[in-house]
């Protein structure tokens, strides 16, 4: 389980200072050359491929996603019908990691799960992000009362307990993917939305955002054209951190058997027959190891993708 | 200074009221209401309707809302009808032992987590400090309930050092008593949390190291030492207390996992035996009370605060 930070203590789970070391911005050496301007993306780009653990982890990321919605095209298997004549196979050469408890194979399994687990956490991720930063945009630009009752309603969220939270919306709702999604972007966007609300208030005293207000623009102008552009960044590495998050807690309401339900699975879900079987006489560890590798690998390399977004932004505005 | 209390007393009632509206309204999302996620499918429609009368679920919900209010405020938290037993009194049963899980496995993952997190920010960018970033890293991306597995799978199955299940018993003196099956459940429980610790202490000590006044004791001739000691770490371990208390009821759901792995009979597990027998009353009654912990925490944590730190009572 991810232990989300509680709120304003940290961006992201990972927060840290800038580099000591890091030269003072605009301390020039050399002469000045007056450099074509290059695009935001282009920059930030370039400050991200500078980051070698970074781009190895979108390599991780881009093979997981192959493997499991390329995989199936190559590696046939039925993860649909139950083959009671092969459970828990241990691994052989037609069933490379083994069979389940009721005879899934389980590599074509861990293609599967994988699907459930980057869709819903993608999804969920998006969903989480969008509801939070219009929210939180919106309440920080009005302010006053209306940001008042806004806030204190985020407030009330966020101070019942997540675990307890989903547990009970995914008793209440009839777990499938798309519930999936919705019940982890449910508490998910309350932290997104304080987040950008903060955001929000310190761009909107900006004189470019008063402008805007002086020549008579509308403030959902100053919010879309202005606001939320200037937020792009803290936007998306919240929504990074926020794959990795929903992944992990699909995986954990799986693992107690309230996530997706079968045929259907998810990484998560497919760990939930683990302990039993670890401790029965025979030790059935390819039920264990390869969805839970699948699970860090794909959560390590998400948050070191988010950690080098946020340099790659908070660069840009240094360089600016 | 009073100003400030009020206004923040007031902030937490308002949030309070908005929660228990969450909270009420969450038991009449089951599926055809509560009485029926109780009574089952195959219960009859007058049966139905006689508990909904009984449980007063067929009246308005602003009168609904006001008579559980007036029961919480009694210390009726509910009545469990699937354990026979009152919300209350699971409570007093299993919340001391879900303390003592979580009481050990913040301590044990503070005397690692402060320690090591100092040591990086001394040692910055260095291979010790990588080889522990590494550590933490994986203990975000792990989630907790397959650190549980892991560690059972090493130490209970291949190498039978420690029993593979959680103490078992009713009273905390019992499950204190089994101090060799408490091992397995406190580390996994710390592991992920030693993750949050160092990782915070880090950058904090860090952030602290190139403050005006670190700057200005350097001047003055502080050894190293006495900066460190003095300056870094002190003020590091005030934000650890603070996001500690911030924390706890957050620390105390966590739990639920290692519990629910380990089979650890505390209020983790009850609560997720709850919400296997969809019994709303536990689930209504847990998350009541976890939630105004929570925000109570909030409120002393920002009284403390202001209490310490005059820039905040101003602002």
């Amino acid at each position: 389980m991810a232990i989300i930070p509680p709120p304003g203590t940290e961006s992201g789970p990972l927060a840290e200072p800038p580099p000591l070391t890091e030269e003072a911005p605009g301390a020039a050496v050399g002469p000045l050359v007056a450099a074509k301007p290059r695009s935001m993306l282009r920059r930030g780009w370039e400050v991200f491929a500078e980051n070698k653990l970074a781009l190895a982890s979108l390599g991780v990321i881009v093979l997981i996603v192959l493997f499991c919605f390329l995989g199936p095209v190559f590696y046939h298997t039925d993860q649909v019908h139950t083959n009671l004549t092969q459970t828990l196979c241990p691994p052989s050469s037609s069933h490379p990691l083994g069979c389940d408890n009721v005879g899934y194979d389980q590599l074509g399994r861990l293609m599967v799960g994988g699907q459930t687990s980057l869709e819903v956490g993608v999804a969920a991720a998006i969903v989480a992000v969008l509801v939070g930063t219009l929210y939180g945009a919106i309440s920080g630009f009005i302010g006053g009362p209306v940001d008042a009752f806004l806030m204190r309603m985020v407030d009330a969220g966020l101070s019942i307990p997540y675990v307890m939270l989903v547990i009970i919306l995914s008793v209440v709702f009839h777990p499938n993917p798309v519930t999936m999604i919705f019940i982890i972007a449910a508490f998910y966007w309350l932290g997104v939305s304080r987040l950008i609300r903060g955001e929000t208030l310190t761009l909107r005293t900006r004189e470019y955002v008063q402008a805007v207000k002086v020549i008579g623009g509308r403030r959902d102008r100053a919010v879309t054209r202005h606001v939320l552009p200037n937020a792009a960044g803290t936007i998306i590495v919240q929504a990074t951190f926020a794959v990795a998050d929903s992944i992990i807690i699909l995986a954990s309401l799986g693992f107690l058997g309230l996530g997706v339900q079968p045929p259907a699975t998810d990484w998560g879900s497919m760990l939930s027959g683990g302990l039993t079987y670890l401790q029965s006489s025979q030790n059935y560890w390819w039920l264990i190891y390869p969805p839970g590798i699948a699970i860090i690998l794909t959560c390590i390399a998400v948050n070191f993708i988010g950690d080098a977004l946020r340099d790659a932004f908070e660069t840009r505005l240094q360089r600016r | 200074m009073i100003g400030y209390l009020l206004r923040r007393i007031v902030q937490a009632v308002i949030v309070l009221f908005f929660v228990t509206v969450i909270v009420l309204a969450l038991v009449h999302l089951f599926p055809g209401g509560p009485i029926r996620a109780l009574l089952g499918p195959r219960a009859t429609t007058a049966q139905v309707a006689h508990y909904n009368h009984l449980y007063g679920f067929d009246q308005p919900f602003y009168i609904q809302y006001i008579k559980w209010v007036g029961q919480l405020l009694h210390g009726n938290l509910g009545f469990s009808p699937k354990l026979n037993q009152s919300v209350a009194s699971l409570i007093g049963q299993d919340l001391p032992k879900t303390i003592v899980l979580v009481a050990l496995g913040t301590i044990v993952s503070l005397l690692f987590g402060i320690p090591l997190g100092m040591y990086q920010a001394v040692k910055r960018y260095t291979v010790g400090d990588y080889v522990l970033t590494g550590v933490s890293f994986l203990g975000y991306a792990t989630p907790t309930f397959f650190v549980g597995l892991l560690l059972v799978e090493w130490f209970a199955v291949d190498a039978h050092v420690f029993p593979p299940f959680a103490p078992q018993g009713t009273t905390v003196g019992q499950v204190l008593s089994q101090p060799r099956a408490l091992v397995l459940p406190v580390i996994s429980y710390a592991f992920v949390l030693y993750a949050l610790w160092s990782r915070f202490m880090r950058s904090s000590v860090m952030d602290n190291l190139v403050q005006d006044y670190v700057r200005t004791a350097r001047a003055k001739g502080a050894t190293e030492r006495r900066v460190l000691w003095g300056h870094g770490v002190r003020n590091s371990l005030i934000s650890i207390g603070t996001l500690l208390g911030l924390s706890l009821p957050t620390l105390v759901a966590g739990a639920i996992f290692i519990e629910v792995v380990f089979n650890y009979p505390g209020m983790g597990l009850a609560f997720y035996n709850a919400a296997l027998n969809v019994d709303y009353q536990t689930l209504l009654g847990f998350t009541v009370l976890a939630t105004v912990a929570t925000i109570l925490g909030n409120l002393l944590a920002d009284v403390g605060y202001a209490v310490l730190d005059p820039r905040v009572r101003y602002s």
